[in-house]
């Protein structure tokens, strides 16, 4: 029996052993790789490793190779916690992570901590998908990047495009019972009180996050409040299922989303049938009419079979790498204070900001819905045959927020 | 649920044994001090101070279950509270800059642990069985839910954060660093494990006992099961409370996960899978699984299957929990005749971990083929690397399993043999099973 | 209003039967048992996805036959491979191992078909709206559930009533060690309610599949709720079980459609409460509490009425 064992264990080639023997910059990766959040989670993991094979295939940053390490966080603030100190210990000097503002929020604030606590091993944190604006407003810190548009800025463009569609008359909110949920719900109000104070709120529901099976009930009360238009920050499977409900009771309005277009949304919307009546307001997509990010989405489509979901960790890889040749330094602190109001040319073309005073990163925004697709659009989405198509877009200049941050800097 | 465990709280200690009993405990100091001087990173000592909460908030949970027999999934609510009381403390002592040191906030939490307790478990201790499971169940449902409604004290999914540097500083620390945060915590696992060591030996803690065995003659002799069950549910509470604020000491935060299922039915694994039979199974569990936790995730994408397995596995096999399995084998020891199974589960262990190899090996060449099926078929696993495409890892796991689950069915029979002959010995030669 | 009326009650109805379809199997297995069966729902996921595999390469209609079939057959085998083992260890150890079974089965389901939700169809043969009410298109897929569900619940009826294996069974949902002590082969009838149990999960399962979703975490979305429509119904009572799970259902989908609030009745009476701390409490809807609905019915029911709506037997 054990020779049978060693036999087996002798036959199998010994490979995977890539010797790395010069240094590597190492980014710790603490996103979701297990449990419910773990499809969202992987597809991120490939992004980043895909940015940093380009990263290297250009000679690295500074001369040394970029690795991605994976470090599962299971969507818990606590285990994040667990998992930074682990990637700092395994010298990690530059944590990513994207998914949950929950979890953004403590990785902020402990790193914050850490890096008053321990001088001269600094970490810094670049946020890539965590969009609760208090990030960058009341809890901003010198150590945390955000490179998607937070849902302050989000609902700004927005609302800049629906106050100029006279159709829309009615509008029914409905949100996820967390934080992220919440800003959208009163940011709409707000906003759309400001702009177009003809527009009726006729509803306004939050329900509780990830938890509804069947949105039969909240169909049946937009139905009831006659509304034409319905905005949600809705993610992950209560997009799916809501759409779905809504097509099954048969209810005809236009939905304006944050997140549609993430994983089992394009199929979702494809099942039902909703043909551009769902838009989402995204920093980017596949068919924006730009030769590089086209090439882009070729190449990586080719080789991970997923479409890219994360223009901004584009966006996040590549102003790294520039930052750290401008600090000539792979020093956190130096390449923080290189990134401060650097102007960047983003992935889908157009100039973005990474704003010093709160260190939030400006970019264009654009407003796109789903359905079938003319040549101007090759490519589709989740193998539906449906693709995204632009509708509007928002300059840079016209993002700009206004921040109640105040910063302490080392 | 009278059945869960079978054995009776130790007999009192004879004269002798003193010196030996109390030199444990200050062995155990030695080793909680000693501890960081040999593995000192920071994740070490994270590690270190995450198995301390652990043990106080697993033995809490066997006055419940082990001790007094009653099955709940809901103990996290306790610890929870206490959790988010303890972060909100702090908040207010350096808001107010009241003279309390950090060392004193666990107190805060144990407090508000047993207030809540107290509160709670009038209504939810008058039924025992799987109608106080429920209740368990349906009010943690209930706790954990309403920590996303009430926001201004929960803060939210997001939950509430504070800086535990911003304290009175007792002899210079303002326990910043990990290390400083592993002694606060080992010094109080040392101090709750004792407390809630004595309690087991107090009228209370055998009244429990009573009451888990057999209630209706707890009633007979004039004690009120109802009352013996809600103070164990009480203390249960307060040590759940101190090792909730713990943790929200440790992480400088608290949000609804403490109060959550998963957090529950950690808890509930953790006390099980140590054994809950015992005094120190909880301890040993908690530190298990705290390692199975925080480890298998780094080595496996498919972690949870593991840990669902092993689970059963412990569940079908040894009942009794690690510790059980090894108490088992006290008197074999005490008769000397410990040798002759040896032999025997060498023989066994051999085609059972050729069976466990095989079906790891099954295992992550499945998930290489449907999670990653464009990548390089040379994947690693466990550290071992291994190519998913070769027909061969396919044959040579499937030998492994077939061929170590039948000689591994024949050679746990024969262990079975030489434990009944070698426990027969035993006993003959005068010591009880 | 009458349209919300109507409509809430309609789905109310519908969530209800779906509900009724999984905790008839439990309610059966646990008063047999008195074993928390945790992975009940994991074996309604196994049937929607089996069924959505098998109507992949024969159609749904087969699916809707050979999944359940399946997913029994597996729950027959647990029952007979695991739990009986386990059974002489007690309770907890019973519970514990479902426990580990249903981390199992979710973590082999997402091995398997992954972690996004799978493109699982309604028949063409049923994919049409069945009626119209108040503008509201009612697919005639939700009707064909509630008719399963309906026919479900007489043909279990029937059987237990009617058969000889049904008259066993009832015998030991209430006295069970009785049935053992008249020499009936209680391990054979164990294992034939738990394949039975588990089937109908299943069955539930190739029906919502389509209709919701059909994803690796839908088992533990449903899972708790389970237990609550068993306890509250009370044990070994199948109409008990069918008429916690109406009533479930109704008031989930009632407290979703109200919009009352604390601040909304009374707060009129006193506006600056709703500055302070009790804010939260102050202004929460019925329709954001509507979820946690049938926990707090189930702590309720659990004080003041131990046995549930119509036990027979104390918990």
């Amino acid at each position: 029996m054990r020779r049978l064992v060693v036999a087996a264990a002798l036959a199998l080639p010994m490979l995977g052993q890539a010797a790395i023997a010069q240094e590597t910059v190492k980014l710790g990766y603490i996103d979701p790789l297990s449990g419910g959040g773990a499809s969202v989670g992987e597809g991120g993991l490939k992004t980043f490793q895909y940015l940093a094979e380009e990263l290297n295939a250009k000679g690295g940053i500074l001369g040394k190779k970029v690795e991605i390490v994976p470090l599962d966080n299971k969507t818990n603030p606590q285990e994040s916690l667990i998992q930074a100190q682990k990637a700092i210990d395994a010298g990690v000097r530059y944590v990513t992570q994207g998914n949950g503002s929950a979890v953004g929020g403590a990785l902020s604030d402990f790193v914050t901590k850490y890096n008053e606590r321990n001088p001269g091993k600094e970490v810094l944190y670049y946020n890539y998908a965590a969009v609760d604006p208090i990030l960058t407003n009341d809890k901003c810190s010198f150590w945390h990047f955000r490179w998607d548009a937070n849902s302050d800025i989000k609902m700004e463009a927005l609302t800049n495009y629906m106050k100029d569609q006279p159709a829309i008359k009615k509008v029914y909110l409905i949100n996820q019972d967390y934080s992220f949920g919440q800003s959208v719900r009163t940011t709409a109000r707000a906003m759309l009180a400001k702009k177009r104070s003809d527009i009726q709120i006729v509803g306004d529901e939050l329900h509780p996050l990830l938890k509804i099976t069947d949105f039969a009930p909240y169909v049946a009360k937009i139905k009831a409040s006659g509304a034409d238009t319905v905005v949600t920050g809705n993610w992950g499977q209560d997009i799916a299922l809501l759409l779905k409900a809504s097509a099954d009771a048969g209810l005809k309005v236009n939905w304006y989303t944050y997140y549609a277009g993430g994983s089992g949304g394009p199929t979702a919307i494809k099942q039902t049938g909703l043909n551009h009546q769902v838009f989402q307001i995204t920093e980017g997509f596949a068919n924006v009419d730009h030769k590089e990010s086209q090439d882009f989405e070729k190449a990586f489509r080719a080789k991970v079979d997923l479409s890219l979901w994360y223009p901004r960790a584009v966006n996040e890889m590549r102003m790294f790498a520039a930052a750290a040749e401008k600090a000539k330094s792979l020093e956190p602190i130096k390449v923080a204070q290189a990134l401060e109001d650097m102007k960047f040319e983003v992935f889908n073309g157009g100039e973005g900001i990474m704003r010093k005073d709160d260190h939030q990163f400006f970019q264009p925004i654009y407003i796109s819905s789903f359905g079938e697709r003319s040549e101007k659009e090759p490519f589709d989405d989740e193998k539906t045959g449906w693709g995204w198509k632009l509708v509007a877009k928002v300059d840079t200049a016209q993002t700009m927020l206004p921040t109640t941050c105040k910063m302490d800097r080392p | 649920m009278r059945d869960i465990t079978v054995s009776a709280a130790p007999p009192p200690p004879a004269l002798a044994d003193k010196l030996k009993f109390y030199g444990i405990w200050v062995g155990v100091a030695l080793i909680l001090l000693l501890l960081p001087k040999i593995l000192s990173s920071g994740g070490s000592l994270t590690t270190f101070s995450l198995i301390g909460i652990s043990i106080i908030f697993a033995l809490s949970y066997n006055i419940l279950l082990g001790q007094t027999g009653m099955l709940s999934f809901g103990h996290a609510v306790y610890y929870g509270l206490g959790g988010f009381l303890a972060i909100h403390a702090i908040n207010f002592i350096v808001g107010h800059k009241f003279p309390i040191p950090l060392p004193l906030v666990p107190m805060i939490g144990g407090a508000t642990g047993l207030f809540f307790a107290a509160l709670i478990g009038w209504v939810s201790t008058q039924r025992s069985g799987t109608a106080f499971a429920m209740i368990s169940l349906g009010l943690a449902e209930l706790v954990a839910s309403s920590a996303l409604i009430l926001r201004s004290f929960f803060g939210g999914e997001a939950g509430v954060s504070a800086n535990r540097t911003k304290l009175l500083k007792v002899f210079d620390w303002n326990f910043g660093p990990q290390i400083q945060i592993y002694y606060l915590v080992a010094a109080w696992t040392l101090v709750a494990v004792i407390a809630m060591y004595a309690l087991t030996r107090t009228p209370l803690g055998r009244m429990c006992n009573a009451v888990r065995d057999n209630p209706e003659r707890v009633q007979f002799v004039g004690y009120d099961p109802h009352v013996i069950r809600y103070l164990a549910f009480c203390f249960a509470g307060f040590f759940a409370g101190i090792a909730g604020a713990l943790a929200a000491i440790n992480f400088e935060i608290a949000n609804s996960a403490y109060l959550g299922a998963v957090q529950s039915g950690t808890v509930l694994f953790a006390a099980y899978i140590g054994g809950i039979g015992f005094f120190i199974g909880p301890i040993v569990g908690a530190i298990f699984v705290t390692f199975l936790s925080l480890g298998l995730s780094d080595v496996t994408p498919v972690w949870q299957l593991y840990f669902g397995l092993f689970f059963i596995a412990v569940v079908m096999f040894a009942p009794g929990g690690i510790t059980g399995l090894l108490m088992m084998h006290r008197p074999l020891l005490k008769g000397g005749t410990m040798l002759r199974v040896l032999p025997s589960y060498a023989v066994a262990l051999l085609p059972t971990l050729a069976m466990v190899i095989g079906l790891m090996l099954a295992i992550e060449s499945t998930v290489h083929y449907t999670v990653n099926p464009s990548e390089n078929p040379h994947i690693r696993a466990f550290g071992i690397p291994f190519n998913a495409a070769s027909p061969l890892t396919w044959a040579a796991a499937l030998a492994l399993i077939v061929v170590g689950f039948a000689l591994a069915r024949l050679s746990w029979r024969r262990v079975g043999h030489a434990w009944d002959e070698a426990l027969t010995t035993a006993r003959q030669n005068g010591v009880a099973a | 209003m009458l349209e919300l009326i109507v409509i809430s009650t309609l789905n109310g109805v519908l969530y209800g039967m779906l509900l009724f379809l999984m905790a008839s199997g439990l309610t059966v297995i646990f008063s047999m048992l008195g074993v928390l069966n945790f992975a009940h729902a994991s074996f309604y996921m196994l049937g929607a996805f089996f069924g959505f595999q098998i109507s992949r390469w024969v159609g749904f209609w087969p699916a809707l036959l050979i999944a359940p079939l399946l997913a029994g057959a597996i729950g027959a085998a647990v029952e007979r491979y695991g739990l009986r083992r386990v059974h002489k260890n007690g309770h907890v150890a019973e519970l514990l191992f479902t426990f580990g079974l249903a981390f199992a089965i979710e973590e082999i389901v997402q091995i398997i078909w992954g972690k996004s939700p799978v493109d699982f169809r309604v028949p063409p043969l049923l994919d049409f709206p069945a009626f119209t009410i108040f503008s509201t298109n009612y697919p005639a897929f939700k009707m064909f559930m509630l008719l399963v569900s309906v026919a479900i619940f007489l043909g279990l009826l029937l059987a237990l009533k009617k058969t000889r294996i049904g008259l066993i069974v009832q015998a030991a949902l209430t006295h069970p060690h009785m049935v053992g002590h008249l020499g009936h082969n209680v391990g054979r009838i164990f294992m034939l309610v738990f394949g039975v149990g588990t089937a109908l999960a299943a069955v539930a399962g190739v029906i919502a599949g389509p209709a919701l979703v059909t994803q690796s975490n839908m088992a533990g979305l449903l899972g708790p709720i389970l237990f609550v429509v068993v306890v509250v119904g009370g044990l070994g009572s199948l109409p008990g079980a069918f008429i916690a799970s109406l009533l479930i259902g109704l008031l989930q989908t009632f407290a979703v459609s109200m919009n009352a609030s604390l601040a909304g009745l009374l707060g009129p009476l006193s506006p600056d409460l709703a500055q302070s701390w009790l804010s939260d409490i102050w202004n929460v809807t019925i329709a954001q509490i509507a979820p946690i609905m049938p926990y707090l019915l189930l702590v309720l029911v659990l004080i003041f009425r131990p046995m549930g709506l119509l036990g027979t037997r104390d918990t």
